[in-house]
C-alpha cells in the first residue's frame, strides 16, 4: 500500500470524525482488554512464561542466521522449498512465479500481514491472478478495498452495519439479494460463498506465526479453520513469512504459543493451530503436492545488533494495539501504512524510513501499557523514544516545537535566569486566567486549548515563596 | 527532636509555576512524617520535556544538574511519579555510557521516591492531621503506576483523612491523555483520550478528583472545566496535608 503515516494528522482529523469508526473502536475497547486480563489471571505461571517467551526469542535472534539455515535444511528434507526474499519486491516476484508455475488463476489466502506488506493482492491481480482472502476479516476489507486496521482483527473498523451493507453489494452477484443484519447470518453466508473457492483455489498462501528450525514446520493459528482449508485444499501451498518467526524448537513454538492466544483475544489457545510440515507423503490422507516456504527479510536483518531489535521479539498478538489508548481513539488507519497501534510505530518507520513517518512514535503520551501487556516484553516507548531521537537529529519537527524546545532547554539550564523568566511567565498567565482561574486559548498552545481549558497558574512560583520565607 | 531523614524536595516545574501548594503541602507532609525538609536552589526541571522529544544533549545537561542539585540528601522526594520516575528510571539509563556519572546517577535513583509512595514505604505514616469532607475519585497516573509500582500508597494515605470516600475509576490503568509535550503536539489526540477520562470520572459520581500528578490534573481539570463540571480537581497531596482552603485547579 502506499503510505500515508506522513499525513498523520489529517488521517487523525478524518479517523475522530468518522461516527462508524468511532461506534467500531468503543467496541474494541471493552472487549479485547478485559478478556486478556481474565485469561492472564487464571492462568499463575503467566509471568514466567513471559519470560521464557523473552528468553527464546532473544537466543533465536542471537543465532538467526544459524536457525534459519537449521529451518531451510529442515524444509528441504522434507520435500519443501525455502525461497529467500530481501524485498518485497523479491517477494512478490517469487510469489508470483510459484503460482505460475503452478497454473494458478485463482489463490486462496489465510492471513497473513506479511503479504499486506509486500502488497501481494494487488501484484497478483494486476498479474492476472485473483486473490479469495479467506479469513473473514481479510474478506471484508477485501470487499471494502482497504487495508487491515488491526493486525489480529484487521476490520476492526467495520460496524456490523457496514459489513451487512458491504456483503449486500457484492454477494449480489451470488444470488444473495436478501440484506443480512445478524452477525451469524452474515457470517454463514460469507462461509457459503467461500466454500467452492477453497475447492477451485490453485494455490493457498498462508501466513506463518512460527517457523521451527528443528523439524522445518511452519505454524498458523486461527479461529475459523480458513488457514486448514487454504493450506490442504490446494495443490500448491506457499507460506509467506518474515525472518524472525523462527524458533529452535517445538517446545519452544508451544511455550510462545501459552502467552499468544491469552494476550490476543484471551482465549487459552486459538481453535485452530496447524503444524504444516512439507508436502503431502505417500499414504497421508490429505496436503498440498508443493510446499514453499518464502522468506522475507525487508530491512528486518539490518534491525539485529540496532536499538530496534527487540521489535524482533513481536509475535504479531495485538495486545499492544488493544490497550493503547491513542489506537483506541484513532483506530489503524490513520498510522498511513501497514503495521499500526504500538508495534507499528516502531516498525513503520524501520520500513518506510523515518522521515515519512516520523508522526507514529512522536503521538504518543508514554503510558506504557503496551510495554506492560506485551507478552514478549517488547519496549515499545524505549524504542518510539529512540525513533524521537533520530526524528529531532534529522530535524522534521516543526520548526515552532524546535524552536520553543530549545528556548525552554536554555533556561532550564540556567536556574537563575529561569526563575526570573518564569516569574513573569507566571505572573502573566495568572492574570490571564483571572477571574476564572483558567484560560480558553492562549497564544500557541491552541493543541490544548482546542479541547480544554488550561488552568491558570496560582500566580507565583513555589521558588520564590520559598526563597522569601512566605508559607501559607 | 530526633534528627529524622534530610529530604531533598524535587518541586517539579509544573508545581513550582503552576500550582505552588502543591510544593507547600508536600513539605508540610513531609515534616508531619518527621523529615528535615531543604529546597535546592539549582532545580529546575527534571528534564523529561527534552528527553521524550528526542533532545538527548538537553536532557543531559538538565539531568546533570539535578543530580548535582541533590548530592548529599537521605533521599529526594517530588510529588510526582512522572518527574519522581524520569530520575529514578531514565537517568541511569541516561549515563549508562558514561562512567563519570553512571555511579551518580544510578545513586540518586535508588535514594529517588514518589511522594505518596516515600510517606507509606519510607516513613511509614499511620496519621494524617487532616479532614476532607468529600466522594474522592483517585486517579492512578502512568507514570506512577507502570513505571513505579505505586497504587495502594495514596490510597491507603486517603483512608487516613477524616471525611474521604476513595472511588476508583472504572479504567485506572487507562491514560488521561496528557504526556507532556503530547498534549500540545498531538491535541487533538490527547482531547479524544482525555474526553473518555473525563467522563469516567464524571461516571464515578465523586465531587473531587485527585491524583499525584500535576500533569494528568492540569489536563483533567482542564476538560471538566471547559465542559462545565463542578467537580473539583485537586493533587492529593493538598487533600494529605489538609490545605485545601486555596481553589481547586482550574478555578478561581
Amino acid at each position: 500500500m502506499r503510505a500515508t503515516s506522513h499525513l498523520f494528522k489529517d488521517n487523525v482529523a478524518k479517523a475522530l470524525a468518522d461516527a462508524d469508526l468511532q461506534t467500531a473502536l468503543y467496541r474494541v475497547d471493552k472487549n479485547f482488554t478485559a478478556r486478556r486480563t481474565a485469561a492472564v489471571t487464571a492462568l499463575p505461571e503467566f509471568e514466567a512464561l513471559r519470560d521464557d517467551a523473552v528468553r527464546i526469542k532473544d537466543h533465536t535472534l542471537a543465532y538467526l542466521d544459524l536457525y534459519l539455515e537449521t529451518f531451510e535444511r529442515n524444509v528441504t528434507a522434507q520435500g519443501g522449498q525455502v525461497h529467500w526474499a530481501e524485498t518485497p519486491d523479491d517477494a512478490r516476484r517469487i510469489i508470483l512465479d510459484l503460482c505460475q508455475a503452478a497454473g494458478a488463476r485463482t489463490v486462496t489466502k489465510g492471513k497473513s500481514m506479511i503479504a499486506e506488506e509486500v502488497a501481494l493482492n494487488p501484484f497478483l491481480e494486476a498479474n492476472g491472478i485473483t486473490p479469495v482472502e479467506t479469513d473473514l476479516g481479510e474478506y471484508i476489507i477485501q470487499l471494502a478495498d482497504e487495508p487491515p486496521s488491526h493486525i489480529i482483527g484487521p476490520a476492526i473498523h467495520k460496524t456490523k452495519e457496514q459489513v451487512s451493507d458491504l456483503f449486500h453489494e457484492h454477494h449480489r452477484q451470488f444470488g444473495k439479494t436478501q440484506r443480512l443484519t445478524e452477525g451469524g447470518d452474515l457470517v454463514a453466508e460469507a462461509r457459503e460463498i467461500l466454500r467452492p473457492r477453497y475447492l477451485a483455489a490453485d494455490v493457498g498462501i498462508t501466513g506463518a506465526n512460527f517457523l521451527i528450525a528443528e523439524t522445518g514446520t511452519s505454524v498458523i493459528v486461527t479461529n475459523e479453520g480458513n488457514g486448514d482449508l487454504t493450506q490442504q485444499l490446494p495443490k500448491t501451498h506457499i507460506v509467506v513469512a518474515s525472518l524472525e518467526k523462527v524458533v529452535p524448537t517445538l517446545e519452544d513454538a508451544s511455550t510462545i504459543l501459552r502467552v499468544l492466544a491469552r494476550s490476543a483475544t484471551g482465549q487459552q489457545m486459538s481453535v485452530y493451530t496447524t503444524f504444516s510440515t512439507g508436502p503431502r507423503r505417500p499414504g497421508d490422507p490429505d496436503g498440498p503436492d508443493a510446499y514453499h516456504v518464502v522468506l522475507l527479510d525487508n530491512g528486518r536483518s539490518k534491525l539485529l545488533g540496532s536499538d530496534f531489535q527487540d521489535i524482533l521479539r513481536c509475535i504479531r498478538c495485538g495486545a499492544c494495539f488493544n490497550h493503547c489508548p491513542v489506537y483506541a481513539s484513532i483506530g489503524g488507519h490513520a498510522y498511513g501504512w501497514v503495521y499500526s497501534g504500538p508495534m507499528g510505530a516502531v516498525l513503520t518507520p524501520a520500513m518506510i524510513g523515518i522521515e515519512a513517518s516520523h508522526h507514529l512514535p512522536s503521538a504518543t503520551p508514554f503510558c506504557g501499557r503496551c510495554e506492560a501487556v506485551c507478552p514478549m516484553r517488547i519496549p515499545l516507548p524505549k524504542m518510539m523514544r529512540h525513533w524521537r531521537e533520530q526524528a529531532f537529529d534529522k530535524k522534521l519537527d516543526t520548526v515552532r516545537q524546535r524552536w520553543a524546545l530549545k528556548v525552554w532547554a536554555w533556561f532550564a539550564k540556567r536556574p537563575r535566569l529561569y526563575r526570573r523568566i518564569t516569574r513573569l511567565a507566571v505572573r502573566y498567565l495568572a492574570w490571564r486566567g483571572r477571574p476564572r482561574g483558567r484560560m480558553s486559548d492562549l497564544p500557541l498552545t491552541d493543541g490544548w486549548t482546542a479541547s480544554r481549558d488550561m488552568p491558570a497558574p496560582q500566580g507565583s512560583t513555589f521558588m520564590d515563596q520559598w526563597q522569601t520565607g512566605r508559607r501559607p | 527532636m530526633t534528627a529524622g531523614p534530610r529530604v531533598g524536595l524535587f518541586v517539579t516545574c509544573v508545581a513550582d509555576l503552576f500550582r505552588p501548594t502543591v510544593g507547600f503541602a508536600a513539605v508540610k507532609l513531609l515534616e508531619d512524617a518527621g523529615c528535615r525538609v531543604e529546597v535546592p536552589e539549582a532545580q529546575t526541571c527534571c528534564g523529561q520535556p527534552a528527553y521524550n522529544s528526542g533532545d538527548r544533549r538537553d536532557a543531559l545537561a538538565i539531568a546533570r544538574g539535578v543530580i548535582a542539585a541533590f548530592e548529599g540528601f537521605d533521599y529526594v522526594v517530588a510529588p510526582s511519579g512522572s518527574c519522581a520516575g524520569m530520575i529514578k528510571k531514565h537517568y541511569p539509563g541516561l549515563f549508562a555510557g558514561d562512567p563519570d556519572m553512571a555511579d551518580a546517577a544510578q545513586d540518586l535513583a535508588a535514594r529517588t521516591w514518589e511522594l505518596t509512595a516515600f510517606l507509606i514505604d519510607v516513613m511509614h505514616i499511620g496519621a494524617l492531621d487532616a479532614r476532607y469532607e468529600g466522594r474522592v475519585a483517585y486517579h492512578d497516573s502512568c507514570s506512577s503506576l507502570r513505571e513505579l509500582g505505586v497504587r495502594s500508597q495514596p490510597r491507603e494515605l486517603l483512608s487516613l483523612v477524616d471525611g474521604v470516600t476513595v472511588v476508583d475509576l472504572s479504567d485506572p490503568e487507562v491514560c488521561c491523555g496528557f504526556g507532556g509535550t503530547f498534549a500540545a503536539k498531538y491535541g487533538e489526540v490527547s482531547g479524544a483520550i482525555v474526553h473518555k477520562k473525563a467522563a469516567q470520572v464524571v461516571a464515578t459520581g465523586a465531587d473531587t478528583v485527585v491524583a499525584a500528578d500535576l500533569g494528568c490534573l492540569l489536563n483533567i481539570a482542564g476538560k471538566l472545566k471547559r465542559d462545565g463540571s463542578p467537580i473539583k480537581v485537586r493533587h492529593v497531596a493538598e487533600v494529605l496535608a489538609g490545605m485545601t482552603d486555596v481553589p481547586p485547579i482550574g478555578e478561581a
